[in-house]
Formats: structure tokens, sequence, C-alpha cells
């Protein structure tokens, strides 16, 4: 059967890893590179390379250290940030990328997942959505979460749950799902928008944002149907391994590859 | 020596050079992995490799726009008998057809079509992750999964599947609903429809075993 992925995500920022892995640092802290070279030996599921500050500065991913990242990897390797034209992607890909996670630019066009599925098939086209609890003054409706771009910067207005479902339909063949009230938190994912999200679309939800416990990882495939769960921070400061992860949700039942 | 990775225009050709890199036998060298959508390249491969991503059809135009590696490929796998391996649609194209996006002809090397995979109720599409393999009795003994077993995990991506192989080509099957078409293969030619590439230890073994095939079906 299949099992439930674990992704560790490297948060990239001028081509360092913003939160470094304790054990490597006295040779290289926060070198991307090294970091996927142990993933990759930890039996990470796949691995997520986001460089956080490329859409800020308008710009793509590096493509050269995306390929040094990718050639210490031979498990699936996604990247995002700041990706906006087909030229991108396939530059990506052809680094090594398998699949790239858009997000602002997809707002600002939608039409660029279609023509990226259509390009390069829904398998490697992730919509990556960063969405907040947005106030609801009417208690008869249910809870709502609006969409960010630009790492957070910038509300869009629109509803979470209606953009994944027009962006699944688009092409996106994965919707890499972050709370950002609950990123950096360690409290949890938001298990309601999980759920909700995960109810709504037919493609893989990654749920993101908040893991702070192994139990959290439970519960986001548990209580909020996720089918992936990423997380960065009780990875790299050395917390949890991989592997005490992914034996701590087999423990609990869920199918893993241990 | 050339293995010929053979572009068709998909974008993972570099995880496959740098997985075939990475299981580089002793006496050769990375200048033996070439890729190419040369005919006249392809004519000298020694093994081929056909990485396939994204829409069938289009993989298959792929093929076909290049002058003269269409019929190259046929000579090579058939007349030649190299060995070969397809790895995802390139796997999907060795059979007869495929009914993603309208009713294309396959290469037609193996009996079968590709179509979609209709999974039971709640299972998410595409099937995207890791998935154990279990091995048919033509599997277990195929020399391209030797060190393989069943249980092994291979990582899926795919929403579209091989059906109706024959019995002696079906290779490997996973389990998503119902059984999935995992490995199919006949005399010199074999596919994956996991990312042999991005299978860590199961897809490195069988590039290992890949190198050293020379595309008989003997004694494992």
């Amino acid at each position: 059967m299949l099992k439930t992925r674990l992704i560790p995500c490297l948060d990239v920022k001028a081509g360092r890893v913003v939160k470094g892995v304790n054990f490597v640092q006295l040779r290289d802290a926060g070198d991307p590179v090294e970091q996927a070279r142990i993933y990759d030996a930890a039996g990470a599921d796949e691995l997520c390379f986001l460089d956080i500050s490329a859409s800020v500065e308008e710009r793509a991913p590096l493509l050269d250290l995306v390929r040094r990242t990718a050639s210490q990897c031979f498990m699936p390797l996604t990247v995002g940030g700041g990706i906006s034209s087909i030229a991108h992607i396939r530059a990506l890909l052809l680094a090594g990328a398998d699949k790239v996670s858009i997000n602002s630019a997809a707002l600002a066009r939608p039409a660029l997942l279609r023509e990226a599925a259509e390009e390069f098939g829904s398998q490697c086209i992730i919509l990556a959505i960063d969405a907040k609890f947005a106030a609801n003054d009417d208690p008869g409706t249910p809870p709502a979460w609006h969409v960010y771009t630009h790492g957070g910067r910038r509300d869009t207005g629109r509803d979470a749950r209606e953009w994944a479902l027009e962006g699944a339909s688009l092409g996106a063949g994965e919707i890499l799902l972050t709370s950002m009230d609950r990123d950096g938190t360690a409290s949890g994912f938001d298990l309601s928008l999980t759920r909700a999200i995960s109810d709504a679309v037919s493609v893989p939800v990654i749920a993101s944002g908040g893991v702070g416990s192994l139990q959290d990882l439970v519960d986001g495939v548990k209580i909020g149907g996720a089918s992936a769960v990423l997380a960065a921070s009780i990875f790299h400061f050395g917390q949890f391994s991989i592997f005490e992860a992914k034996n701590y949700l087999q423990q609990q039942g869920i199918a893993m590859r241990v | 020596m050339t293995v010929v990775i053979l572009d068709c225009g998909s974008g993972n050709l570099f995880s496959v050079a740098k997985a075939l890199a990475a299981t580089l036998p002793g006496d050769k060298k990375e200048s033996d992995i070439v890729i190419t959508d040369q005919a006249a390249i392809l004519a000298k491969a020694e093994k081929i490799i056909l990485p396939g991503q994204g829409a069938f059809a289009r993989c298959r135009q792929g093929l076909v726009s290049r002058p003269g590696v269409l019929a190259m490929l046929a000579q090579k796998t058939l007349v030649e008998k190299t060995p070969f391996l397809g790895i995802c649609v390139g796997m999907q194209l060795m059979v007869e057809r495929g009914v993603e996006h309208g009713d294309h002809p396959g290469l037609g090397w193996i009996f079968g079509s590709c179509e979609a995979i209709k999974p039971e109720k709640s299972l998410k599409i595409p099937h995207m992750g890791w998935n154990d393999i279990e091995l048919t009795e033509s599997g277990k003994t195929h020399p391209l999964l030797r060190g393989i077993k069943d249980g092994d995990h291979a990582y899926f991506v795919h929403s579209y599947a091989v059906t109706g192989c024959p019995r002696e080509n079906l290779l490997a099957t996973t389990d998503y609903g119902s059984d999935i078409t995992a490995i199919i293969g006949r005399d010199n030619i074999f596919g994956t429809q996991f990312h042999v590439e991005k299978s860590q230890q199961l897809g490195l073994q069988i590039l290992r075993n890949f190198w050293q095939w020379d595309g008989s079906l003997g004694i494992k």
C-alpha cells in the first residue's frame, strides 16, 4: 500500500539554510547540499527546497545551488520560490528538480498552472498555498482562510479552499498547504485547515507549518487527512531524526516506509 | 561502451544521468553516459534508457518528431536486442496504446494499454509516493531484479497505468486500491512505472543490474 510521506524542508536564503542542522554546523552550517546528502541517507521520503527570499527579490531559485543539491538526492526533490514562468520550470527540472512549487505567480496568473501541467505533466506541478485564518463575524458560516503571497506579505483576499480547488482543476498535481498562523510556532498543524483542503481536492495535500512534536505529524495525517507531512525545525535542530519520526508514525498505525 | 539516455523532451534526464553515474561500475566512465535525441548517436548505444514524464501522447510525439529516432529505436531494441529500460511514461510507451487525452498508439512492444487509474472511493490521484512492490514469478528470476524482494519500496507518480499485459510480461505489481502494473518486460526490454532514479536503494540496485545486463533472461 501507499505510504504516508515525511518531507523535511530546507528553507534557503542567500544560498544557505536558514535553520541549521546542529550536528553539521561545525563543518558547514546550513549548507543545503550537505543537508540534502544527510536527509537522503536518513531515508527521507522527499526533500523540499524553498528559496524563501526569491519571490520577494523577484528572481528564480539559484540554479547552481539546486543542481548541487539535486546531485545528493536519490529521492524526489521539490524546488520552490519565485517561480513565475515555463522557462523557470524547465531550467529547474533540467537542474535536477523533480517537482516545482508555485505560489505567488499562480495567483497573479492562474493559467500558468495549466500551461505548466500541459508542458511538464501535473505530477511535477505543486501549488503552494500560504493560508491564514480569516476572522469571521458570522458564527453561522464555516471557518475560512485567506491566501497570502510573497512570503506571507500580501493578503490576496482569496478563499484558500476555492483556490485549492481551482488550482487542482487547472492541473496542479499536489497542494503544499502551509498554515501561516502555525508556521514556526511548534504548536501543531492547523488541522481544520488541513482537513478542509484535503477533503475538498482529489489531489494529495502536503501539510506544513507548525510541527513541534511527533504527535503533530500523526495528527496531520489522522485528523487533517494529509497525504504527506512536511517539517523543518524539528529535524534541523536535531530534536528528532527522520528515523524516529517514521517509527513513531508507524507505531501510531500510519503506514510508513521504514 | 555507451548508455544512451534518450531525450524525448522530458525534464528529468539529469536525475536519470546522475543516478546512473552513482552506480557506475569500476570499469566505466561518466563519459559513457550520453544524453541525446540524435538517431546517429542512438545507433551506437550499447544500452538505452527512455525516461518519460508528462502525458503519453506528448512523450510519444517527442520521439516521433526527432528525425529517424523511432525507426532507430526499433532497430536497436527489436533487431539488435540492445538492453532497454523504460521509466514511467517511457515504460507506458512500450505497450500498444495509451488513452490519456485521446487514443494514441504506443511502441507496441508488449501487449496492453495505458489507462486512467480508477481508484476506490477516497484514494487520491495521482498515485504519488512510496509503495511496496510484489514480484511475479517472472519477476523473481529477472536479471534486472537481482537483489530486489517483495515489499521493497519504489517511488511512484502517475495517474495512468498499464493494464492487460500478458502474465509472462508482468514482472511486478503494486497495490493502490487494486493491483497496479509496476514492472513489465520482454526479452531485452524492461520498464518500470516507478521512478528508478528516485527510488533510493531499490532504484540504484536496478541500475547497477542494468549496467551488467546483456539483455538475456539467463539464470539469476
